[in-house]
């Protein structure tokens, strides 16, 4: 126990042009659809999502399937490209079930089709199905565990399908729930008998939770215990690398909306952003949004990759990422002063976003767990 | 930029090289030379300077090659400020005659350089230096006191900025000069330092005479060539993948694993949190280094400082708390003058106070803040009443 695991290959730290027109994609769409004044009012209505844009985003763009191979009706893209998207939709807030439905979901259930390995069952099951419609954008799914669930701790959270899960993200809206119970993985319809989701009020109006209660409902099943228990991490090791990237989007927003709007609010007969006081907020700011970036591309070089490093690429991002996206926004709202307290400003979006991803599958303090272990330092 | 020049001709041209001048049987120097003199010093230098036009990415391919064969390098670490300061600036703006006189031997390593820019009342605030350089004939005689100078000891020429015309705005009567080390006038004085050692230098300069022919750039232009130099002592990174553990968190894992009984939850979580930092400031160091190959720097070199400062601190800061009865003691206190300094190979206690300075030297944290703010930011800068008051009638 002397020296470090080096990681087994130079991760791509960069952006293909592929990625980059991905993004521009993405961006315009989001810009047209999806700009500050709508998602408030999405955020206060009972439609928090935009049917319109999620067809758009994911059928027009094709983002709902870039996990999936094309053999089973996705784009046969990676978690790089995954990653851009989600970099834009934190830098939007906008309410859209991509990181629960297109990559924790899709990415359990593709462990699910041997594409992972772990379970033959082939492309013709029923996993392979959903699949299919989960790429195409024609139906959403998310995993029915709490949304704050690390990768790590992922037991099943009912015995059977009977009884209530609390606080899963964006259930309101999907159509299928992935249920992992002690017998395994079932994928249950949101409105077959038995089934109850309950909207919750959440801290982040931009996504909102909901519990599901299960009393004597049926399900498909997908997969027994073993499978099932794999087949969870690894989505919910995907969401996590992959929340980074939205963890950097929404700071990034932060930065440049407190940037530009020092330079142009006067106090003291000086831009207030003249003040060296706010200037080194700022530049560490700055700072602390090019190393999450660092991070969370080597997050989903890892994953894209099937690194080993994966586990521990994505606990640093998730360990970094996290404080990066709260600190920002809690210095946008600071920064704008009296106006970043209104509702009317969208600071609190991304502060309420940039809190509840801080819990998202695992807080800073449970991935750091996960560095100590996979990096060999263990507590006293 | 000759368009000849593609990574399979640099690889060709080493292995020429190698062949014509095998490492085994050349002497260091001899080979140093034939290395320069064949192109493959700093590819990307002007062909007879050292370099082929070539683009700067295909250094890697040179230096590859050379090291599997074994061949000696020229120390770039022993001649830094030579290497990465005076070097680029003799480049950007010396006459042909400087650039024949001083590269060779400089990027050989026959003869060491410092930098003679820092004074006691002019650290952050460079252009207030006082230092005067005064015409006389073909001569200009240098009056004044620099400080924090490493290498002048060793040295045999520094890159110096003095003032030429008081009565200008304070960064526009600076010139810059290059400035024999073994002049008569020169005085070279150790400076102690908080680790014991004397690392760093006062240099007195007493009626230093220094030609007009070793004059870069021109007169009362010197704050601009200066800018050159201090450009490329703030982007030293780039040139290699570091290692996880790589730099001083090495060190204290290795305690960490090594040593369970000195393990307490507090220092625990402390260790991890930095741990993180340190693997995402690598990761950040290994984007850049990728934007670099690919032609596309990113500005990310100008934080990069920054945020090894701040690590480098609070780890050596938590070592020698883990360390407890042992963090108590202190290697050596004796007065040396090393020639390098050696973060990962001494102990704790040198680590902590030597890394106080990597947020003063090369630009303390604060100023580089400012630059981040205002060149990567755009952020509007301080109100100055200095910038249009004749340097001598700012108060001192």
């Amino acid at each position: 126990m002397t020296a470090p695991a080096q990681p087994p290959a130079t991760p791509d730290l960069l952006y293909s042009q592929d990625e980059e027109d991905l993004r521009s994609a993405v961006r315009a769409l989001l810009a047209d659809r999806a700009d500050a004044p709508t998602v408030i009012v999405a955020a206060e209505s009972a439609t928090p999502y935009d049917q319109g844009l999620w067809e758009a985003l994911a059928t027009g763009i094709g983002a709902a399937g870039l996990l999936v191979p094309e053999k089973l009706g996705g784009q046969g893209a990676s978690h790089r490209e995954a990653a851009v998207v989600l970099e834009e939709l934190g830098r939007t807030v906008a309410p859209a079930p991509y990181l629960t439905s297109s990559v924790v979901a899709t990415e359990t259930l593709l462990a699910l089709t041997g594409t992972g390995g772990i379970t033959p069952a082939g492309d013709s099951g029923p996993a392979a199905a959903l699949l299919a419609e989960l790429a195409s954008g024609s139906r959403t799914a998310v995993l029915a565990v709490p949304f704050a669930t690390p990768p790590g701790g992922a037991q099943a959270a009912l015995a059977a399908l009977d009884g209530t899960v609390q606080g899963i993200a964006d259930a309101a809206v999907a159509d299928v729930l992935l249920v992992p119970t002690a017998e395994g993985l079932y994928a249950v319809g949101a409105t077959a008998p038995g089934v109850a989701v309950e909207p919750l009020v959440p801290l982040d109006l931009t996504r909102p939770l909901a519990a599901l209660t299960l009393s004597g409902a049926a399900g498909t099943p997908l997969a027994g215990p073993d499978a099932s228990a794999t087949a969870v991490r690894r989505g919910l090791l995907a969401g996590a690398g992959l929340l980074a990237s939205e963890q950097l989007g929404i700071a990034e927003w932060c930065l440049a909306e407190t940037v530009r709007y020092t330079r142009e609010r006067h106090q003291f007969n000086r831009p207030v952003g003249s003040f060296q006081a706010l200037k080194h907020r700022m530049a560490q700011l700055w700072l602390e949004v090019v190393s999450a970036r660092a991070a969370a591309r080597n997050a989903a070089d890892a994953l894209a990759t099937g690194s080993p490093d994966a586990p521990l690429a994505v606990a640093v991002a998730q360990a970094y990422c996290s404080g990066v996206a709260v600190h920002a926004a809690e210095e946008c709202v600071q920064l704008h002063g009296g106006i970043g307290m209104t509702w009317e400003h969208p600071a609190h979006l991304y502060l309420k976003r940039a809190k509840a991803d801080s819990i998202a599958y695992g807080t800073a303090g449970r991935h750091r767990e996960a560095v100590a272990e996979l990096a060999e330092l263990p507590a006293p | 930029m000759s368009p000849a020049v593609d990574a399979a001709e640099v690889r060709r041209r080493t292995r020429e090289l190698l062949a014509a001048h095998p490492p085994a049987t050349t002497g260091r120097t001899d080979f140093l030379k034939a290395r320069f003199d064949a192109g493959l010093a700093w590819v990307h230098y002007p062909q007879g300077l050292g370099g082929l036009d070539a683009p700067r990415s295909l250094q890697q391919a040179v230096d590859a090659e050379l090291a599997a064969a074994d061949a000696p390098d020229n120390d770039p670490r022993r001649i830094g400020i030579g290497l990465g300061m005076a070097a680029p600036t003799i480049l950007g703006y010396g006459t042909d005659e400087q650039k024949r006189r001083f590269l060779r031997p400089l990027w050989v390593g026959e003869e060491v350089w410092c930098q003679l820019f820092s004074e006691p009342g002019a650290g952050s605030d460079l252009a207030a230096l006082a230092t005067r350089a005064v015409r006389d004939g073909d001569d200009w005689v240098v009056d004044g006191q620099k400080v924090w100078t490493s290498s002048a000891h060793a040295a045999r020429w520094a890159i110096l900025i003095a003032r030429t015309d008081p009565d200008l705005p304070k960064h526009r009567g600076i010139s810059y000069f290059i400035c024999d080390m073994t002049d008569p006038g020169v005085d070279v004085r150790p400076l102690r330092q908080i680790t014991g050692e004397a690392e760093f230098n006062e240099v007195f300069l007493s009626g230093v005479r220094i030609p007009d022919s070793h004059r870069l750039g021109p007169v009362g232009e010197g704050w601009k060539v200066a800018q050159t130099t201090l450009m490329n002592e703030r982007v030293s990174i780039g040139g290699s993948r570091i290692p996880r553990e790589g730099g001083m968190i090495g060190p204290v894992s290795r305690t960490w694993r090594e040593r369970p009984e000195l393990r307490t939850h507090g220092t625990h979580q402390r260790l991890l949190t930095l741990w993180v930092e340190a693997e995402v400031a690598r990761l950040t160091g290994e984007r850049l280094r990728q934007q670099l190959v690919a032609g596309q720097p990113g500005p990310e070199g100008s934080g990069m400082k920054l945020a090894f400062a701040r690590l480098n601190q609070e780890i050596s800061g938590l070592e020698v708390e883990l360390l407890g009865d042992e963090g108590l003691l202190y290697g050596d206190w004796t007065m040396v003058r090393p020639e390098l300094v050696d973060f990962t190979g001494r102990d704790a206690g040198y680590r902590y106070l030597r890394s106080k300075g990597n947020s003063i030297e090369g630009g303390t944290s604060e100023v580089l803040l400012n630059i981040v703010a205002e060149r990567v930011l755009g952020l509007p800068a301080e109100p100055r009443n200095d910038k249009d008051v004749a340097w001598k009638d700012l108060s001192r």
